[in-house]
This record gives structure tokens, sequence and C-alpha cells, in this order.
């Protein structure tokens, strides 16, 4: 057992018990940053990650999270840090203030190593829309480590660092935590504050955590969650975020989703998600069939909400305030040129999708529709928690799979998030824990819950944890 | 389906220059991932209200006193170009 096999929770145990510092802790991973094989990181801030390192080791005393290191997607802004979101368009761009989650974080004592991959503005399921690089699947290098969070999900599997943060429109923590045998977390829409995360479509977006184990991920979301008077969607949390003990699941109800047990799914991660569910009624939970008919239409739905609200967000990107920039005679031919060579393929697909379903003559036949098929959605998830306290599916219809695999076809990738954006779409939170495996490779398992309902769902995802006893380290790893 | 007229009208409203080859590329993709969103037009929603905001809130407005913003020096520091302390453009016509 090396330092990087720690856990969060373990490494601020040994920091207090003064048998490391932080400086050995951060070095300890910087030196897997540097090979970094899973190609997870975008940019790495050494110099200044030690530099915080020694100030925290020199404090009379620790803060919360001790001084250990913390992966944060590229999606959200450091300042001084190059941040890019995945893309051309901010290439070499340095924020002028932090993001308030980082800066939270970096309060209680996270030290932030660096910048990780992602699919360009965070649209993608496998990373492979970076404009910089791919991300390898740590359990599988041949393979996508998922999206849009794939550096950060890979970074925290391939144990570079010991957690990190993602952010979720339709999936993008919890499908790549699936796909790398990790825990991932998005919380309710406004539990953490979007104030320096690069917008996507900002009625979807949520930050969240990455860990290897459920407690992990609480202690993260726990120094996270709050009003923040920079966003006026963020919540006053109603109770804190305790870090989980349950040992049973012993009076829990859970809804299995047929919708998403069915066609589609791939026959190994259904029988792991199977298995999870006995190993769960042995804790003492009720599994019953519950139905979402609407679920399914979750992806078409959101295919228009998403690109809707993103052709808005990232009309922000001219090139006259920040990145790079054409040269042009005119302002228009700037804007034009600028925007059609910088952004990648992916994210002018959703910009036409979205300005298409927003264009008059189209707005009421799919923008307007689609935001009543999300109140249908609502409705079925309120029905269904008044027989049920949490709700259970896979993460992903089906494990990793090989880079290059789904490239040529937009549609065939955007059903990778068939099962995580029914709960985007009303708002919830939910968690996906690895299950088990299926041809070698991590399965994960979902759980979605009512909102606010963020303590039951990491109860119960620590008890299942500690039954499933999946082994996060990928074959072959060395620390 | 989306034809090139649409295509061009909505690449020019998204301030997207595309090429020829590009245009063809996105009116197929549009338009194949448009048959799978076609679904929901034909759903029945009648009487059902729009979701615009999840988690409800009301009046959230924070007290109108002055408070320090980005400073200059910050806002301009990562444009392009800059002229006596303002964002350089080419010419609007």
């Amino acid at each position: 057992m090396g330092l990087r096999d720690l856990s969060a929770t373990e490494q601020i145990g040994e920091l207090a018990a003064g048998r490391v510092s932080s400086l050995e802790l951060v070095e300890a991973h910087l030196d897997a940053i540097a090979r970094d094989d899973v190609e997870a990181f975008l940019a790495v801030d050494a110099e200044g990650a030690r530099a915080r390192a020694r100030e925290i080791d020199a404090l009379p005393e620790r803060p919360p999270l001790g001084g250990i290191p913390l992966g944060v997607k590229d999606a959200l802004s450091t300042r001084d840090i190059v941040t890019t979101s995945g893309s051309k368009m901010l290439e070499g761009f340095r924020p002028v203030y932090t993001a308030t989650c980082v800066a939270r974080l970096e309060q209680a004592g996270a030290v932030v190593v660096g910048k990780t991959n992602m699919d360009e503005f965070a649209m993608g399921s496998s990373t492979e829309n970076s404009a910089y690089k791919n991300t390898f699947n740590p359990w599988d290098h041949a393979r996508v480590p998922g999206g849009s969070s794939g550096g950060s999900a890979a970074a925290v599997s391939a144990r570079e660092v010991p957690w990190s943060l993602g952010s979720d429109t339709g999936g993008s923590i919890r499908q790549p935590a699936a796909l790398c045998g990790i825990v991932g977390m998005k919380p309710t829409y406004g539990a953490i504050s979007r104030y320096g995360l690069i917008a996507f479509a900002s009625s979807l977006d949520q930050v969240g955590p990455f860990a290897r184990t459920v407690a992990d991920a609480a202690l993260l979301l726990q120094h996270m969650v709050g009003r923040d008077p920079m966003d006026s969607t963020s919540l006053e949390w109603p109770t804190p975020i305790e870090v989980p003990v349950a040992t049973d699941l012993a009076g829990l109800r859970i809804g299995v989703v047929e919708e998403l047990m069915g066609e589609g799914i791939d026959p190994g991660v259904k029988a792991a998600v199977e298995a999870a569910l006995v190993k769960a009624e042995a804790l003492g939970a009720t599994i019953v069939p519950v139905s979402l008919p609407t679920a399914l239409s979750g992806l078409a739905t959101y295919y228009v909400l998403a690109p809707a609200e993103c052709s808005a967000n990232l009309s922000r990107f001219d090139g006259i305030r920040y990145g790079p920039s054409a040269e042009a005679d005119n302002l228009l031919d700037q804007y034009e040129v600028t925007r059609g060579r910088l952004f990648g393929p992916e994210v002018k697909r959703r910009i036409m999708l979205g300005t298409f379903a927003l264009a008059s003559g189209y707005y009421d036949q799919y923008y307007g529709r689609a935001q009543r098929v999300r109140t249908l959605i609502v409705r079925e998830f309120a029905q269904a928690f008044e027989g049920v306290d949490v709700l259970a599916s896979p993460t992903s219809p089906t494990v990793a799979f090989p880079i290059g695999d789904r490239t040529a076809d937009p549609y065939a990738m955007y059903l990778a998030d068939v099962c995580t954006i029914p709960a985007s779409l009303a708002g919830l939170p939910a968690i996906s824990i690895p299950c088990g495996l299926s041809d070698g490779l991590p399965v994960g398992l979902q759980l979605a819950g009512p909102a606010f309902s963020e303590n039951c769902l990491l109860d119960a995802a620590h008890a299942l944890e500690q039954v499933i006893a999946f082994d996060t380290c990928p074959p072959g790893l060395a620390t | 389906m989306i034809d090139d007229t649409t295509v061009r009208h909505v690449a020019r409203l998204a301030r997207l220059r595309l090429d020829d080859a590009e245009e063809q590329v996105m009116r197929e993709e549009l338009s194949g991932i448009l048959e799978h969103i076609d679904a929901i037009r034909a759903m029945d929603l009648d009487g059902v209200p729009p979701t615009t905001h999840v988690i409800e809130l009301e009046n959230v407005l924070r007290a109108d006193e002055p408070r320090q913003g980005l400073s200059q020096e910050d806002a301009l520091r990562e444009a392009r170009a800059v002229v006596d302390g303002s964002f350089e453009v080419p010419r609007m016509d």
C-alpha cells in the first residue's frame, strides 16, 4: 500500500496523526500526474500545489480537509490557472476569479493540483470531444473513461488524486464514475454554486464530487453546498451533509425503474445491478418495481433543452474579451470565423440544434414541447417518491466502450446518458457507485432520490458499498 | 428533415461560419438527430405547463449596495486587443 492507495478520509487521518505531511502527499500524487498514464490532466499546477501544501503544513491547526490533493474539471474557473473547458476557444485562458465551489474547498484545506480533461464545453459522453486529447479508461486503455468529466473520473480511478470535481448536466459525473469504477454524485439542482462553472445548460448544470468511497464523496459535498450570493439559483442548504455511517437499509423502500432495466441495457450491466439489489434486500431494504413512463422520452427532451440553453450560453465566445480569435475586416466576420474555426464538431452541432429549436417557426414544436415533457418527468418522479424512498437503475446502459466506437454516430453517443438524464431534468440528486464487473469492466448502480435527500442517498450508497466490497483498483495499476 | 437553406439560416443566426462540406454533414447529422427528437412532437401534452425551474425559488434579490466588481485591469487582461482601456473590435459594417 502506497500513499496513493489511501482514501481521502484515510489521508486526512494520516495527516492528523502526524505520520505524513501535506507536501509528501502532494508530491506522491504529482509524481503520478507527471506520468499521467491515462492522460487525465490538461494542466498541472505543481508549484502552486507545493506552495499551498507547505503553507498548510505550517499552520498551527490543520484545516478540515487537511491539505490533500484535489483534481478539478477544466470547466471550473481557477484564478491564474489556465482553464479551457476542453476547447480551443479558451486556449491559454487564465480566469480572473476562482469558482465558488473550488474556493470553498481550498478554504477547507484542499490543494488543487491541476485541471482535468473533458469533452469540449462538457458536451459528450466519452471525453473524445476534448479539443486536446483522449483520456484512457484506467481499466482498459483502449476504452473511453466516459464523459464529459472523463479526466476527473480517470484521475481518481488511476489514483492520481484521491478525489476530484466534475460537472453533470445530463450524466457527466455519474456516467464516467460508473465506467471508471468509482463513486460520483450529482446533488440537487442548486445545492452547489455554479459561479465560476463555465456554463453549458444552466437549468441542468450541477457541480459534484468524484471519489473512491461514498464517505469521501460526502465529505467533499459537505464543504461545497449552500447559498452563494454570486449564483441566484444556489440554495440555502436545509440540513448539513453528514458523512454516512449506515450499515443496513432497514425500512428503506427502493424502487427499480422498469423502463431503465429493459431493452438497450447490456445483460451484464443488468445482472450486476440485480445482484446489488439482492444485497440491498439482504440489508433490509424492500425492492419494488416502479414505472416512470416518460423516462425514455427524457433523452429526446434533453437534446432539445440542453442544446437550446447551450446555444445561448456559448454566444459569449466571440473572441473579443478572452480566448484566441480570427483576424477579420469587420466584426460580423470576426465572430463567425472565430466561432466556426475554434468550436469543435460536437459543440457546433449542439449550437446548431439549439438555435434551430429556438428559431422562429420551430420554438413551439421543439423547445416549448420539450419544456412540457420535462414537466411530465418531474411529476412522474414526484409520484414515484410517494411510494419509495430511492429509485435504482443502472447508471450507464453499457460498460466502457472502445475509443472511436461511437464518434461517427452522434445519437449512439447520446444514448450513453439515457439512464442519467431523467434525474437531471427533474433536478434530483443521484449517486453512482460501482456494483460489480461485466466482462472485467466496472458497472455503476445509480440511486436517485427526491430533492434534498442527499443524506438518505449517501447512507444507502454507503451501506451498499460495504457489502458490495468492490475493489476500485484497476488491474495492473502500479501505485 | 432540414434543408440547405435552413442550415445556412441557422448557422447565420448562431454566428457560425461553416464551409460547404461542414454544411452538408451538419444537414445530414441534424436531420438524423431530429428523427429521434421528433418523438416528443407526437406526445399528448394538452394542458401540461412548461417547466423552467425545477426548484422553486422566490424573489432572489440582494441588497442594492455598491460593492467591488472586477477591476478594469482584470476585465481587460485576457482580451485580444485593448485600446485606451477598452476592448478593440473591427469595423461593424
